[in-house]
């Protein structure tokens, strides 16, 4: 599905990515863990085509297209989706009225009818339920005036209505207790589906106690330093990372 | 930002096509005989043409005013010409006499002048550089009582209302611009609404130049009667030309004891081109007094022009008086605009509300310029003022200059500020959700413009809110 080659990239003639390569298959989940400034989330916007920063190198490719070659909104019309770690604010819009616009793009990306204002209704009541939060949440400027919990789980809301087949969660549960926690977890577990695949890009093992990954990359310095399974993640939460990057500093 | 976003911002003005109709054109420049022509063309009684002499008398001898944060080079007003009529308009019995290259302009302009095709509900009265030259639905509105005509008819049909009103809100020794306006303004728009009558239909006055090197010095005259309502809308275009043409307005709106007011304009003269040449000089001068009991609200979205100097106010007379201003003022490329209001409370709980949204993109200025005063009588007065400006791109400005003077201690007033910027980030969110960046960037201003779009009649509405997205088109740079 997902395929990323020797990818590098800046931002402001920094270097950031430093040649990552990975390869993500439908159905799978794959953690992306690593300590701070190791470029865990430049990945993340790379793949979703944030124009701040430069390819330099590499190719990545999505179900066999050069993803590096789209525009951002066509990427996500072809199903990538990215669940910010700091979701923007557009005061004076309701989360209802660009909920329906984004999931009509996509649907006409997909060939598929526009829904008005009424049909997208009943589409959302079913997706409410799936982050635990009621209607009155539409009716409110998008991001606007939301706590760190509310605004996570409207990323996963938004998830849930444009069913992408690759969704990035980029440090989703940086911010959240315990319950908000359990109830964005359930809500991209509730999602998962054979043909879809996600990354979780996090910091913490806690996460991954819910979203049970199928691989753990372990991302140091703009490389990915170790892959392995989900005991990876217990392992690191058990010793840190700093034993993984004397190892690679000692390879290096 | 990136180039994709920039192109965006930058589309054609759709409206700065040139009519050929042949016109009846003074010389250029102005003197006291010019004055004089401009009345008799128009068979003014020797009353009005008085008052003009005054005008002009005074405007001789006053400046220009310097303090608008906007710069321009100087502007020679012998260099005008103060009246152009298509020649084809003589007092008009009916519409079917108009000129059909003008109604082929205004239809053009989207705006029909056949009362079959219509738009719904809306009476409109065309002004074509200096004259009008047909106003719809006049029967339909005679019914009731209401006048709605051009300012010249008015003049000769219902001498005494003009009399008693024209200049009541306005002097024409208020300003520079004014005084100008007020000595060689050759037509306009006339309401009356008498007591006790809502006005059945929303009244509209479509204003456009046409004719090179002339200016438009209209006037528009409300009256409101007391416990009468209406709501009027005024909208704006002129062709594309490289050289700056000055239109200097005045409108007067009287609000008698519990009569209601909504005035509504979408501006959106011809604002220059991306490097600021060429573009109308819009100094306007528009005020309300209202009376015991009533309100008068102002809603603008100023899209056009090269400058815009222009505040809407309210003059609160009478007790429990009300006034509003909701606008929108965008400015793009080279487009300068101090824009505000001014709210004077003399009566005792007068009430007045501002919110002004200020937009600037490309190397464009925008000023709030706003004065709130509460006079020593104006008990429980009460102001709320927000006042927020977005930034798109790093070469635009946005200035605020709030004057408040409060005379009296039973007074509350509130002031409430913002500046924000669409940043890079606010249009990835949307891409990111498939959204293109002209959708995002629509969407991000059509929410910070909410509160103001909400004022607007349904038909305007759409219309500022496309109006918007054209005016920003490759704005974010």
């Amino acid at each position: 599905m997902l395929k990323i080659d020797n990818l590098t990239a800046n931002v402001a003639d920094k270097q950031i990515l430093k040649g990552i390569s990975l390869a993500v298959n439908p159905g799978e989940v794959h953690a992306i863990m690593g300590p701070n400034g190791s470029g865990k989330s430049t990945l993340a916007q790379v793949i979703a085509g944030h124009p701040g920063y430069e390819v330099t190198g590499g190719t990545v490719t999505f179900e066999g297209q050069d993803l590096l070659d789209m525009d951002a909104e066509v990427r996500a019309q072809a199903g990538i989706f990215l669940a910010f770690q700091y979701p923007v604010e557009i005061p004076g819009v309701s989360n209802a009225y660009f909920l329906r616009a984004a999931y009509n793009e996509i649907r006409k990306a997909r060939g598929e009818e526009e829904v008005d204002p009424m049909e997208f209704l009943d589409v959302m009541t079913e997706k409410l339920k799936i982050v635990e939060m009621t209607e009155e949440m539409l009716q409110r400027s998008v991001n606007a005036g939301f706590s760190g919990g509310e605004k996570k789980r409207n990323e996963i809301l938004q998830m849930a209505v444009l069913e992408p087949t690759l969704a990035i969660l980029d440090e989703t549960d940086s911010g959240l207790d315990i319950d908000a926690l359990r109830i964005v977890a359930e809500g991209v577990n509730k999602l998962k589906r054979p043909d879809r695949s996600t990354i979780v890009v996090t910091h913490y093992q806690r996460l991954l106690n819910y979203i049970v990954p199928d691989y753990v990359h372990v991302l140091a310095q703009g490389r990915i330093i170790r892959s392995g399974g989900k005991e990876l993640a217990l392992e690191l939460e058990e010793r840190g990372y700093d034993w993984l990057l004397d190892t690679a500093g000692a390879s290096a | 930002m990136s180039a994709s976003i920039e192109s965006l911002v930058n589309k054609e003005y759709q409206y700065g096509f040139v009519t050929d109709v042949e016109s009846d054109r003074i010389p250029i420049g102005l003197t006291e005989e010019t004055v004089r022509l401009i009345s008799a063309k128009k068979r003014e009684p020797e009353w009005l043409l008085d008052w003009r002499l005054k005008a002009f008398k005074r405007w001789q001898s006053m400046t220009e005013p310097t303090w608008p944060n906007v710069k321009y080079t100087a502007i020679d007003y012998q260099a005008q010409t103060y009246y152009s009529a298509p020649r084809s308009v003589k007092p008009l019995q009916s519409l079917e006499e108009v000129d059909p290259e003008i109604l082929k302009t205004y239809e053009k302009l989207g705006i029909s002048l056949n009362e079959q095709k219509r738009l719904s509900g809306v009476a409109v009265d065309a002004i074509f550089d200096s004259v009008s030259v047909g106003t719809t639905m006049k029967a339909e509105l005679k019914k009731h009582g209401v006048i709605f005509c051009s300012f010249g008819e008015a003049v000769l049909d219902h001498p005494e209302l003009i009399q008693k009103y024209l200049g009541s809100v306005v002097p024409y020794s208020d300003n520079f611009f004014a005084a100008l306006n007020s000595a060689v303004f050759s037509d306009g728009s006339f309401v009356y609404i008498p007591k006790g009558v809502r006005c059945p239909l929303e009244l509209s006055t479509y204003f456009r130049i046409n004719a090179a090197d002339t200016g438009q010095f209209e006037r528009t005259l409300i009256v409101a009667d007391e416990g009468a309502s209406v709501s009027y809308l005024e909208g704006c275009t002129a062709p594309k030309r490289a050289t700056n043409q000055l239109h200097a307005a005045v409108v007067e709106i009287v609000a008698l004891d519990n009569a209601q007011v909504k005035y509504s304009t979408v501006q959106n003269w011809y604002a220059g081109d991306k490097d600021g040449v060429g573009g109308i000089y819009n100094f306007v001068t528009k005020r309300g007094k209202a009376f015991t009991n009533s309100k008068i609200s102002w809603t603008q979205v100023e899209t056009g022009s090269a400058i815009t100097w222009k505040y809407p106010s309210v003059i609160l007379q009478g007790d429990n008086s009300t006034g509003e201003f909701y606008s929108v003022a965008v400015v793009n490329n080279y487009q300068q605009a101090d824009t505000g209001t001014k709210m004077i409370h003399i009566g005792r709980n007068t009430k007045s509300t501002i919110i002004s949204k200020g937009i600037s993109a490309g190397h464009g200025q925008n000023s709030y310029r706003g004065q709130v005063k509460v006079l020593p009588k104006a008990h429980g007065a009460r102001n709320y003022t927000q006042c927020d400006s977005m930034l798109i791109g790093n070469q635009c400005g946005a200035h605020t200059f709030p004057y408040i003077e409060v005379a009296n201690s039973t007074a509350t007033l509130e002031h409430e500020a913002s500046t924000s910027k669409i940043g890079e980030d606010q249009i990835f969110y949307c891409k990111q959700r498939g959204l293109n960046a002209e959708h995002a960037i629509s969407l991000i201003v059509a929410g910070f413009c909410k509160e103001v779009f909400k004022e607007l009649p349904m038909e305007f509405a759409l219309e500022a809110q496309q109006l918007l997205g054209i005016s920003l088109e490759g704005s974010v740079g």
